[in-house]
């Protein structure tokens, strides 16, 4: 017997799902630009899941004693809302647009590895079908996205939705490894003639860093992930402490790879604001070096700060003095960067498109988180904030506030690349005004939650002063959040069908990704110029003013 | 809005009394915190509001000048935070000695406290019993607690006597509490805990001298038998529908610790760690349908008739 499939190749830029090879086209693909589509519009369902979650959340903690959700299932709701919120949509979000761009901004027609790329998406997906699969087998998660052993061993939780949610990050965590080595391969031998490393891109730059981030601290999640796996499993004892394990060394694996984590989240964020400032501020970055340097040193110290998620655990005063230390240094390049944006826009000229507006809320509600953050590394102070409402006011300021306003920042940016049209900018004002005002209005109160002394996940709470109150508003505040996203999915369906046809370059921007046509054909490039200096469109258009010539960086003289 | 401006006065006020020494230093670093984060808020925002409103675009006629980056200026943002981090460093490592300090070594705490899912229990080891949900300590003074778990990670957390500190199965962990004053507290636990995390409270009352000896007594005091026909009838089903596997009483048994120790549950503000006022028909209530008051809770339902949870009741309101 010798029978073949037909796998068809994409024959358009964006394969039409009605007809009927164009499924097809979508599930049997290769190119990294679909397989960046798929990663982003991913992203979008589980975000509508996620939100969803959140806003039960909300409506049950509106009122103190409500009764709206039972403790069992608040606690899988908390569980899966944060699980879905970091690996099924900052992640995909990210990898997406990573996905997407990369190849294009090095001036490369594909990674590096294309069947690696489609493989790293469909672990991806399954692994986060599988965490919802949970659901129809007996119950979801319910004892938090970080897990903490013993609550997590069988004795504690006998449902098996933690083991479908350790297998769900095994199998994302694979997905994500791969892609990572994927993208650090690419930007490593796929670059265009001339484009050296100290011309990359910063996105280019940040998502390099990025790889190895998560090429380091995935391995430790899935190593302790087989640990409890085995311990549920098996019976083994690696955290049971009645039989001689450790529940710390759980917190140690965790942390370990959450905390980069937290940085593999932000940093693509930050390149996607370090190409978005410069463009509408019509003015190269400020401090091209700092930037790239400075997440080069947010990676190393980033492996060497988890446990001041452990300060309470009681360590000890040296244990504890030596995390402090490493938390505290981070903060520094973590502020550099702020800095070199907001002098971006010194000596330019400014145009506040939607996408500007998003990288500069970025710059806003990311320095209140990031600062939030530092309170954490003043040991003292950890004792009175952390397992608090404060953590949960600063981890969605550097999550929604970094890596979600940066991927709507990018979204606006490169929606125009990507399909072909442009976003509605009336719809993307009021998208960014009601995401703001919603934002704060609906985490800035829980800072204050935290310090009146209400612990975190808890699935309701008794009516003392202003607990009431606080969470009403906050509650409030989040509807007015959830219509912006409504505004947001309208605007893409929108625009996808009626939106303004996009030009090659409609912003004037000055990366390889815009020499193509809008929306790329199959095949990106059929030859690109010899880059000679960070912005390879700046010189093309301006011939009597290169990069180049003027020696911006010194670094810039001396390549071919 | 009133009420939002309420709270930041309420929450500033208690920056200025506070009712510990370990929150007294909490205090006085979160202040130097809560001026750095604002200098360096307004710094980042009229960096960006002098960027967006005088270097708006139509501004100027084609591009603007190209050249940018500046090494000095980037030095001088560089270092600054590098003092600032020294400085915050040297305070935290001060302060975190301070609240830690004496060490616990070799020392005998006065109270073991140990987390269980979803209640506390206090056993006073000097004094020879063990009482739940409900911490006495004597004021001003610097007391010796020991910190442990039974089951799942918890968190001791009584914001307004300082410290977090966490009870791990496996472990023993120390702190001290110091109430300068008499008065009442509340806290709660502050690791998620599983399914009823969020009724885990702490009621701490600090009381002066003569005040804590009294209760000390109380507590030692084993109860005498029950006064009438319908709290002998609870004591015999305490006993013969087991109830007494968990819970203690002491006089009738002494190492059941599954459960809070009702020795003394009538002397008690709250039942089931703060979520109850303690009254009878509280009582009643939850002792009829445990998991109907606290879902998820490891009290199983008896299938009690009505006089029998009535006459349990009664023997619980007895014990004195």
């Amino acid at each position: 017997m010798n029978f073949r499939i037909h796998i068809p190749e994409p024959k358009t830029p964006l394969p039409d799902i009605k007809t009927g090879e164009g499924l097809l086209q979508w599930i049997s693909t290769v190119d990294h630009k679909l397989i960046g589509i798929m990663y982003l519009w991913t992203s979008v369902f589980f975000f509508i899941v996620g939100f969803a979650e959140a806003f039960l959340m909300r409506i049950q903690l509106a009122l103190p004693n409500n009764t709206f959700l039972s403790p069992e299932t608040y606690n899988q709701i908390f569980t899966t809302h944060g699980t879905n919120m970091i690996f099924l949509v900052l992640t995909p979000m990210i990898i997406g647009f990573a996905t997407y761009c990369v190849p294009m901004m090095i001036g490369a027609n594909e990674m590096a590895f294309p069947r690696l790329n489609a493989f790293s998406y469909w672990t991806f997906l399954f692994g986060g079908l599988l965490l919802y699969a949970s659901y129809f087998a007996g119950g979801m998660p319910n004892v938090g996205w970080f897990s903490y052993a013993p609550l997590s061993e069988k004795f504690f939780s006998s449902t098996p939705g933690v083991d479908y949610w350790i297998l769900s990050l095994l199998l994302m965590g694979i997905g994500t490894v791969s892609a990572a080595l994927n993208l650090a391969v690419t930007t490593l031998t796929m670059r265009a003639k001339g484009l050296s490393m100290t011309r990359l891109p910063l996105f280019v730059w940040m998502v390099f860093v990025n790889s190895f981030l998560i090429l380091a601290a995935f391995p430790v999640l899935n190593a302790g992930l087989f640990m409890l796996l085995i311990d549920r499993q098996l019976d083994a004892h690696f955290f049971l402490s009645s039989t001689g394990g450790a529940p710390i060394m759980w917190q140690h694996l965790f942390w370990g790879f959450g905390h980069p984590e937290v940085y593999i989240l932000a940093l693509p964020a930050f390149g996607m604001v370090s190409e978005v400032i410069p463009v509408f501020s019509r003015k190269p970055i400020f401090g091209y070096e700092f930037v790239a340097a400075s997440s080069v040193a947010i990676m190393l110290l980033s492996f060497g700060v988890w446990a001041h998620h452990m300060f309470a655990v009681g360590l000890g005063n040296t244990f504890n003095a030596f995390f402090a230390a490493s938390s505290m240094l981070i903060a520094v390049p973590t502020g550099v960067k702020i800095f070199n944006w907001a002098a971006t826009m010194w000596g330019g000229s400014v145009k506040l498109t939607t996408s500007m507006l998003f990288a500069l809320a970025l710059l806003v509600n990311f320095t209140i988180g990031g600062l939030s953050g530092v309170g954490f590394a003043l040991v003292p102070v950890d004792w009175r904030l952390t397992d608090s409402y404060f953590v949960v006011a600063h981890i969605h300021y550097v999550l929604i506030g970094g890596s979600l306003t940066g991927g709507l920042a990018a979204a606006y940016y490169w929606f125009p690349k990507i399909t072909g049209r442009m976003l509605s900018e009336k719809i993307g004002k009021w998208h960014f005004w009601l995401f703001f005002i919603g934002f704060n209005c609906t985490f800035f109160v829980f800072h204050f939650l935290g310090l009146l002394g209400m612990p975190r996940r808890v699935y309701t709470y008794a009516d003392f002063p202003y607990l009431g109150s606080l969470n009403f508003f906050s509650t409030m505040g989040a509807m007015v959040f959830g219509s912006s996203f409504i505004l947001f999915i309208v605007n893409i369906f929108y625009s996808l069908r009626h939106g303004k046809k996009a030009e090659n370059n409609p912003w004037n921007a000055w990366t390889l990704e815009w020499l193509t046509t809008s929306p790329p054909q199959p095949k990106n490039f059929e030859s690109v110029p010899l880059v000679k200096s960070r912005r390879p469109l700046w010189d093309l258009m301006h011939p009597e003013d290169p990069d180049w010539k003027r020696g911006n960086s010194k670094k810039t003289q001396g390549h071919e | 809005m009133r009420r939002f401006l309420d709270t930041i006065l309420h929450f500033f006020g208690k920056m200025s009394t506070s009712s510990s020494p370990g929150e007294d230093y909490i205090n006085r670093l979160f202040l130097f915190f809560l001026i750095l984060c604002g200098v360096i808020m307004v710094v980042v925002i009229v960096m960006i509001l002098t960027g967006v409103i005088r270097y708006r675009s139509g501004r100027i006629q084609g591009e603007p000048d190209q050249r940018t980056g500046n090494r000095a200026v980037e030095m001088t943002w560089t270092v600054i935070p590098f003092i600032l981090v020294t400085f915050f460093l040297v305070l935290t490592i001060k302060y975190m000695k301070a609240i830690n300090s004496p060490s616990a070594e070799g020392k005998k705490a006065e109270i073991r406290i140990i987390a269980h899912q979803w209640w506390w229990e206090m056993e006073y080891p000097g004094y020879g019993f063990t009482t739940a949900n409900e911490l006495h300590i004597p004021a001003g003074r610097d007391i010796l607690v020991q910190i442990e778990s039974a089951d799942v990670i918890h968190d001791w957390w009584v914001p307004d006597l300082g410290r977090k500190i966490d009870a791990i199965p496996g472990r023993i962990n120390y702190t001290w509490l110091n109430s300068q004053k008499p008065g009442e507290f509340r806290g709660a636990c502050s690791e998620y805990c599983g399914a009823q995390h969020a009724h885990m409270l702490i009621y701490v009352v600090a009381q002066g001298k003569e005040d804590f000896d009294g209760w000390v007594i109380s507590q030692q005091r084993v109860p005498g038998p029950p006064a009438d026909s319908t709290g002998a009838e609870g004591a015999r089903l305490f006993r013969e529908r087991t109830c007494i596997s968990c819970h203690n009483i002491s006089g009738i048994s002494d190492d059941a610790h599954i459960g809070p120790d009702l020795t003394h549950v009538s002397l008690r503000q709250t039942i089931l760690s703060g979520m109850l006022p303690a009254s009878r028909e509280n009582i009643i209530k939850w002792i009829g349908d445990p998991q109907k008051i606290k879902e998820g809770s490891h009290m199983p339902d008896f299938m009690l008739e009505k006089d029998e949870i009535n006459a349990l009741a009664t023997y619980l309101e007895d014990l004195k």
